[in-house]
């Protein structure tokens, strides 16, 4: 893993650092200029291109893009979990007021499980087959807490179990993953994700893979977790609906890039980037004319080997020539998008998004 | 629109067997007893959550399962133990499109030789010969007609979804099961789909069975919709009866549970508890009564029928409907 060592001055794209947010300096976890690079046979992968935010305890971020914009790869850049033999990673990212990026791995080790922990799409890919739900949370416990011995190890994973709801708890810690259905094992993986009472929690598409009413179950279920634990978590999902109703704060990331950032009633209610505006007017929605065609962002997400210049955006951004020939030559950085906190990455001024913006919401007819 | 449906659905069921070895230990009652008309240029929207039977129905109405019982009618003739013969010039008119559109693509051919193979299969010669026709298809679905000799994986999810659609319009059918065609999508690339087939459904007078588990998504492609629970159908109606006027409970508790964008905040009041049981021994009397609010003795003990109100065209399988409050009580702005 290459230290924590500013980019190069030289290197064209060393933008300059983005604003940090007021609160940054007490949340817990804090994210600054980090770059995630992948050296591959078909050239460099720029996942993660610059992107800073922070999240205090008690919070949520919600983490939104199209597949394939880098959010994963933000998130295992966080917990330590890239290979340091194929990934340069720099920036820095402070867990709890220490450096992640460059800590020897036994040390990350420690911090996660205990500090930080991840709950995954696929409870499946956590949990191993071969042995006993309550066996792989109790020692996920034991790990932690070398001096606590087996009967209280299994109480403790007993009482998690409990907590997130999986009904007769102590039988259920004898049976095997396949023997519980999606939506326990999803809170099983929760219950071992949180027995050691980690301060953050990074969830990334925890409820893509179950039904809605299972969903809302989870969604109740975190948030009820993050009330009594005080935790920070990062929710990482393509649905803006399911991060309306959780998060407090939202990033858009786009071709590995931060577009827009701030608080989710900013960020939904008047979103500032065409990219934002395409993703909402895209999303089919219980309310409104169901008869309206929706809107979608046209074209694909781009490579990120091979990144569009200037505005990543700008293949697919109806406005681009409406800002001039800077979407083709100029990243445009984030910067204030007026209100407090909110943040926008688009050459257009306030004045052109607001009157643009007026003009994508009256074309899909909903009111939002 | 005339009245005569193009398709009627009845009593139609699907038991899968179970073994161990040689023995039969149970029936998984997968579809257990739909009925359902679609009538020419419709779009049914078939919704549920995943096991209750969707893809078993889509699969049987095209014929790629035999049903166990019931009867399918198309265009008026009886397809329901059709043979391979009598099936051929049905699988013109009658066309599914799949979830998974790289799965149901042979990355050994080009995109020309894929959408031309159902013309080809049915020794189909269009006036201006086969290549000009594939073009003209996938023209049709928003693809460069000059991508005819590109394989499967130079394209992207969604682009790939546009080539199963080509195929599927190939011998311009009549009806369309579509079974999840757009879950696997990104939301833009989603909706540039879903405008898609709305678009060829107006342009060219197709009917659908369109399959979701994505009510929100149901709702901008339907003008019926059936909800699924266990096997059965528990309600069906018109959309704005659905949406607006939902009377059984879990029609409003997945109405309820989905967070809907236009929403900030936690979402709807009601929480179903548990999940679905399994259909190799779904619960007596009404299969939703494990996880009802309003469940009393006569659930557990009598099914209840799939029947309509007022004489009007939506019909709850419930003995308790909400016949009262429609479900959003304010649309918010
Ligand atoms: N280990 C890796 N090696 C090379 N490329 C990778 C690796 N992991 C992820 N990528 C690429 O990085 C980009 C961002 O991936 P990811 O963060 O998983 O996206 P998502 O936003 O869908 O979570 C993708 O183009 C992906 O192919
Ligand atoms: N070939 C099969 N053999 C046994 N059970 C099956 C088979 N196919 C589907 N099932 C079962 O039938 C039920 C309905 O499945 P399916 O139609 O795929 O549901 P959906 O598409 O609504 O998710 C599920 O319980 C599933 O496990
Ligand atoms: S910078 Fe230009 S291309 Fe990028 S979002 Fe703004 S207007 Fe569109
Ligand atoms: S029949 Fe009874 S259990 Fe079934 S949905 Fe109606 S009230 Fe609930
Ligand atoms: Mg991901
Ligand atoms: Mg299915």
């Amino acid at each position: 893993m290459d230290s924590s060592e500013p980019s190069p001055s030289g290197d064209p794209d060393d933008r300059p650092a983005v604003p940090a947010q007021r609160s940054d300096q007490d949340a817990y976890l804090r994210v600054h200029d980090l770059r995630v690079r992948f050296d591959t046979e078909d050239g460099v992968v720029r996942a993660v291109d610059g992107v800073s935010f922070a999240v205090e305890r008690g919070r949520t971020l919600g983490i939104v893009g199209e597949s394939g914009s880098g959010k994963s790869v933000t998130s295992l850049a966080i917990l330590g979990l890239h290979d340091p033999k194929r990934t340069t990673i720099t920036g820095e990212i402070s867990v709890g007021g220490r450096q992640v990026v460059g800590l020897p791995d036994e040390e990350v080790r420690r911090l996660r499980g205990r500090d930080m922990a991840m709950i995954f799409q696929d409870p499946l890919s956590a949990l191993h087959p071969y042995y006993t739900v309550g066996r792989q949370i109790a020692e996920a416990y034991r790990v932690h807490h070398p001096k606590a011995n087996r009967r209280e190890a299994r109480q403790r994973a007993v009482d998690m179990l409990d907590r997130v709801g999986i009904p007769q708890p102590a039988r259920r810690f004898d049976q095997y993953p396949h023997e519980f259905s999606g939506g326990m094992r999803q809170r099983a993986m929760i219950a071992m994700s949180l027995v050691n009472d980690p301060a953050l929690l990074i969830a990334d598409e925890p409820t893509t893979a179950l039904d809605v009413t299972v969903q809302a179950q989870i969604l109740d279920l975190l948030a009820d977790l993050q009330a009594e634990f005080h935790s920070a978590i990062i929710l990482i999902t393509h649905d803006l609906g399911v991060v309306g109703q959780v998060a407090d704060d939202v990033l858009v990331m786009y071709g590995g890039r931060a577009v827009e950032r701030g608080s989710v009633e900013q960020v939904l209610r008047a979103p500032q980037h065409p990219y934002t505006w395409g993703l909402l007017s895209s999303v089919p929605s219980l309310h409104g004319d169901a008869d309206a065609d929706l809107l979608p962002i046209p074209g694909n997400p781009p490579s990120l080997i091979n990144l569009p210049p200037g505005c990543a955006f700008h293949p697919r951004c109806r406005y681009a020539d409406r800002a001039g020939s800077r979407s083709r030559t100029e990243v445009p950085e984030l910067r204030a998008a007026g209100a407090d906190g909110h943040l926008v990455a688009c050459h257009l001024s306030a004045e052109e998004r607001a009157a643009f913006y007026a003009e994508d919401v009256a074309s899909v007819g909903v009111a939002r | 629109m005339t009245d005569e449906p193009l398709l009627r659905v009845r009593g139609l069921t699907k038991h899968f067997p179970v073994r161990q070895g040689l023995r039969a230990t149970g029936l998984v009652r997968a579809v257990d007893g739909l009925d359902f008309d679609v009538r020419p240029g419709e779009t049914l929207g078939l919704v549920g959550e995943s096991g209750c039977g969707k893809t078993t129905t889509g699969r049987m109405l095209v014929r790629l399962l035999e049903p166990t019982s019931g009867s399918i009618e198309f265009d008026g003739r009886d397809i329901t133990h059709a043979g391979r013969r009598e099936l051929r010039p049905l699988r013109q008119e009658l066309q599914i499109i799949f979830q998974d559109p790289y799965a149901s693509l042979n990355p050994r051919h080009t995109v020309g030789r894929i959408v031309a193979m159902p013309l080809q299969v049915n020794g189909i010669k269009p006036p201006g010969g086969i290549k000009a026709r594939v073009q003209e298809l996938l023209e049709l679905v928003g693809l460069n007609p000059e991508h005819y000799n590109r394989y499967p994986h130079e394209f992207s999810g969604g682009q790939r979804q546009r080539i199963g659609i080509a195929r599927a319009l190939a011998l311009r059918p009549k009806l369309i099961v579509a079974d999840e065609p757009v879950s696997a999508l990104d939301v833009s690339i989603q909706a540039q789909v879903v405008n898609l087939l709305r678009n060829l459904q107006r342009e060219l007078g197709l009917a659908f069975v369109f399959i979701a588990h994505d009510l929100a998504v149901i709702r901008h492609f339907s003008q019926r919709v059936a909800v699924m629970y266990l096997g059965r159908i528990v309600e069906i109606g018109d959309r704005a009866d659905i949406y607006e006027r939902p009377q059984h409970p879990y029609t409003r508790a997945l109405l309820s549970a989905i967070p809907d964008v236009t929403q900030l905040g936690p979402a709807g009041r009601i929480r179903l508890t548990g999940d679905v049981p399994t259909p190799l021994d779904p619960p007596s009397g009404c299969r939703f009564r494990t996880r009802c609010w309003k469940a009393q003795d006569i659930c557990a003990t009598e099914e209840p029928a799939l029947v309509p109100r007022d004489g009007g065209r939506q019909a709850t399988a419930c003995h308790f409907p909400e016949v009262a409050a429609p479900i959003f009580e304010e649309v918010p702005s």
